[in-house]
């Protein structure tokens, strides 16, 4: 599977960011290279193999539906890039 | 005592038991020291010379007051992964460069809480991607064996500031082998505990199904005490383990005659470097003379470990690094017209090189038409790895092999060509894959001076048999007593 420009343009929309052409060039051919590699995968019969998303057995770890204390309002937004009032303030999202 | 920062961990804990010295010397100490080396290691990101001293102090009064715990007043360092309330903690990236959590890691809490003292933060490769730690925004660390050559990655800076006598104990993340191949480099030792066993609250989080915070030391005494610390069920972890654990200084200095060590072929015939492959057969030359029976192993699938590695991985990080959008925190893009351009523009220009490749690959490997034939294919592969291991560790104790193709490489030899330096963890990440502990411990070094790591690798929850084995082999051998010269 060879990954094309336009891919590489798409791949990066989805992903939320911009990239300069040299960038896309770069990552084009090296996305390339690594994406050749895992065609090694291919070789390997799956069939009847169960997916495996954790090393861990998964449990649901249940508390008491109790209230318990917050961030103060102030330090959950003491690290925001803008703040209005109590609010994230953000560029316009709609026109 | 001037020369209290070559000390080990245990040895530090009896001087202050016995008032010999006291944590503010010994943080002054270790300061100092530090002081001398950054302008050559760079192993931190942020030093927090005040903040040090006024632990230093608070651990004294506890020790005054006989309240002292085990590792009260010892000096520590943090990578810079992990959530240090009001301090700094930057991920190694220019998007989270003048980030300060509202609130701690529960390691954190829990080193707090022993009345440890923390020196600062340890530089790594941007949100842990990487293997030489030249991948930080603030500039890579050079490994204290050789200036020139990288001290291996993520976990670089915890790895050369152990080393480099610049603090006794360090902690790192290991997401395909980001603390065990550091130690290697470094001449450390250092542990990934198996996953769930330490909580990953507060660490920022990488590829989450293979994550795992642990600690990097002189010798494994000093790693059992910091594993006594650190393991633990946490409710704030939705992946912690409810289980209880050992004392694990209790499987230090014992006899491991009978015990089963597994050589994988698989990972054996890898091995082309001639050092590598003579330090290796010393080892096990080292283990058999204690007793130690060697078994063949076949691991049939763990060829397949680094591309289903560089799927998953990139998959989780490109979901993970979602987060960071110049919103709730972190840096934000100026001169932007409308939200999708502020996304975009501040994505670009607060993540590094490796850090967008990772979500380029992750990103087209979970879109449509691509999922069944990447990411779901990687999970099956990695049930077989997982299935490779189980089976293995029905005939033998813990498995052996190198942490490392070669010694430590040198700074911009593979930082071009990412699939070189991928393969840099091709004996590392089958043991994440399958959420397995596994330990580096120094084995003696390269003709040309470079230390040479050795890996042990247990089945879930059996650190203890690592701990006995590692133990055995340090209390036999000198190389974790080497020092580089700096």
């Amino acid at each position: 599977m060879k990954i094309t420009p336009e891919q590489v343009d798409y791949v990066a929309v989805l992903g939320r960011l911009y990239l300069t052409e040299q960038e896309k060039d770069k990552y084009l051919n090296q996305l390339d290279d690594i994406l050749k590699y895992m065609e090694t995968l291919d070789s390997v019969c799956t069939d009847d193999v169960e997916p495996m998303a954790s090393p861990v057995e998964l449990f649901n770890p249940f508390r008491e539906d109790v209230v318990k204390p917050s961030l103060p309002m102030e330090q959950a937004l003491a690290n925001a890039p803008a703040v209005d009032g109590t609010s994230f303030k953000v560029p316009k999202i709609l026109d | 005592m001037s020369d209290l920062f070559n000390k080990s961990a245990h040895e530090l804990i009896g001087l202050l038991r016995n008032r010999q010295t006291s944590s503010v010397e010994i943080t002054r100490a270790f300061l100092d020291r530090t002081r001398n080396c950054e302008p050559q290691i760079k192993a931190f990101v942020t030093i927090d010379e005040e903040e040090a001293i006024e632990a230093a102090r608070r651990a004294d009064s506890l020790i005054d007051r006989g309240e002292a715990k085990t590792l009260t007043g010892l000096p520590i360092v943090i990578k810079d992964n992990m959530c240090l309330k009001g301090r700094r903690t930057s991920c190694g990236s220019k998007i989270l460069e003048n980030f300060r959590p509202p609130y701690n890691a529960t390691v954190v809490e829990k080193i707090i809480g022993e009345g440890m003292v923390i020196l600062g933060s340890a530089n790594m490769d941007e949100f842990a991607m990487g293997s030489s730690t030249e991948n930080s925004y603030w500039g890579a660390t050079r490994n204290p064996w050789s200036l020139d050559r990288t001290p291996g990655g993520s976990s670089g800076g915890s790895a050369a500031s152990v080393a480099a006598c610049e603090t006794p104990i360090s902690l790192g993340s290991d997401t395909g082998g980001s603390i065990r191949l550091p130690a290697s480099f470094c001449g450390v030792t250092g542990m990934k505990p198996t996953y769930g066993a330490v909580s990953r609250y507060g660490l920022v989080a990488y590829a989450s199904s293979l994550d795992q915070i642990g600690p990097f030391a002189r010798d494994t005494e000093d790693l059992a005490l910091m594993l006594n610390l650190i393991c633990g069920y946490d409710p704030l972890d939705s992946t912690s383990a409810p289980i209880q654990y050992p004392d694990f200084t209790t499987f230090l200095n014992k006899p491991i005659k009978g015990m089963t060590i597994g050589a994988p072929s698989q990972f054996l015939d890898k091995i082309e470097d001639k050092d590598v492959e003579s330090i290796l057969s010393e080892a096990k030359t080292v283990f058999e003379k204690l007793g130690a029976k060697f078994v063949e192993l076949s691991l049939p699938h763990l060829d397949y470990g680094i591309a289903a590695y560089y799927v998953i991985a990139p998959c989780e990080a490109s979901s993970n690094l979602a987060r960071y959008d110049g919103v709730k925190y972190g840096y934000r893009a100026d001169n932007v017209d409308g939200m999708i351009d502020m996304y975009c523009k501040t994505r670009a220009s607060g993540f590094g090189e490796e850090v967008k490749r990772r979500i380029m690959l992750g990103t087209y490997a979970l879109s449509s038409g691509y999922y069944d034939a990447y990411y779901l294919k990687a999970a099956k592969i990695r049930t077989l790895i997982t299935n490779d291991f189980k089976k293995a560790f029905e005939s033998c104790d813990a498995i052996f092999c190198p942490t490392a193709p070669s010694p430590a490489f040198r700074l911009g030899e593979k930082i071009d060509d990412p699939m070189q330096m991928y393969l840099t963890d091709v004996f590392t990440i089958p043991v994440n894959m399958a959420g397995l502990p596994g330990i580096s411990i120094p084995a003696g070094f390269s003709s040309d001076g470079l230390p040479i790591g050795l890996q042990l690798i247990a089945a879930h929850f059996q650190e203890p048999k690592i701990i006995q084995l590692a133990s055995a082999f340090q209390n036999e051998t000198v190389h974790h007593h080497a020092r580089p010269k700096i």
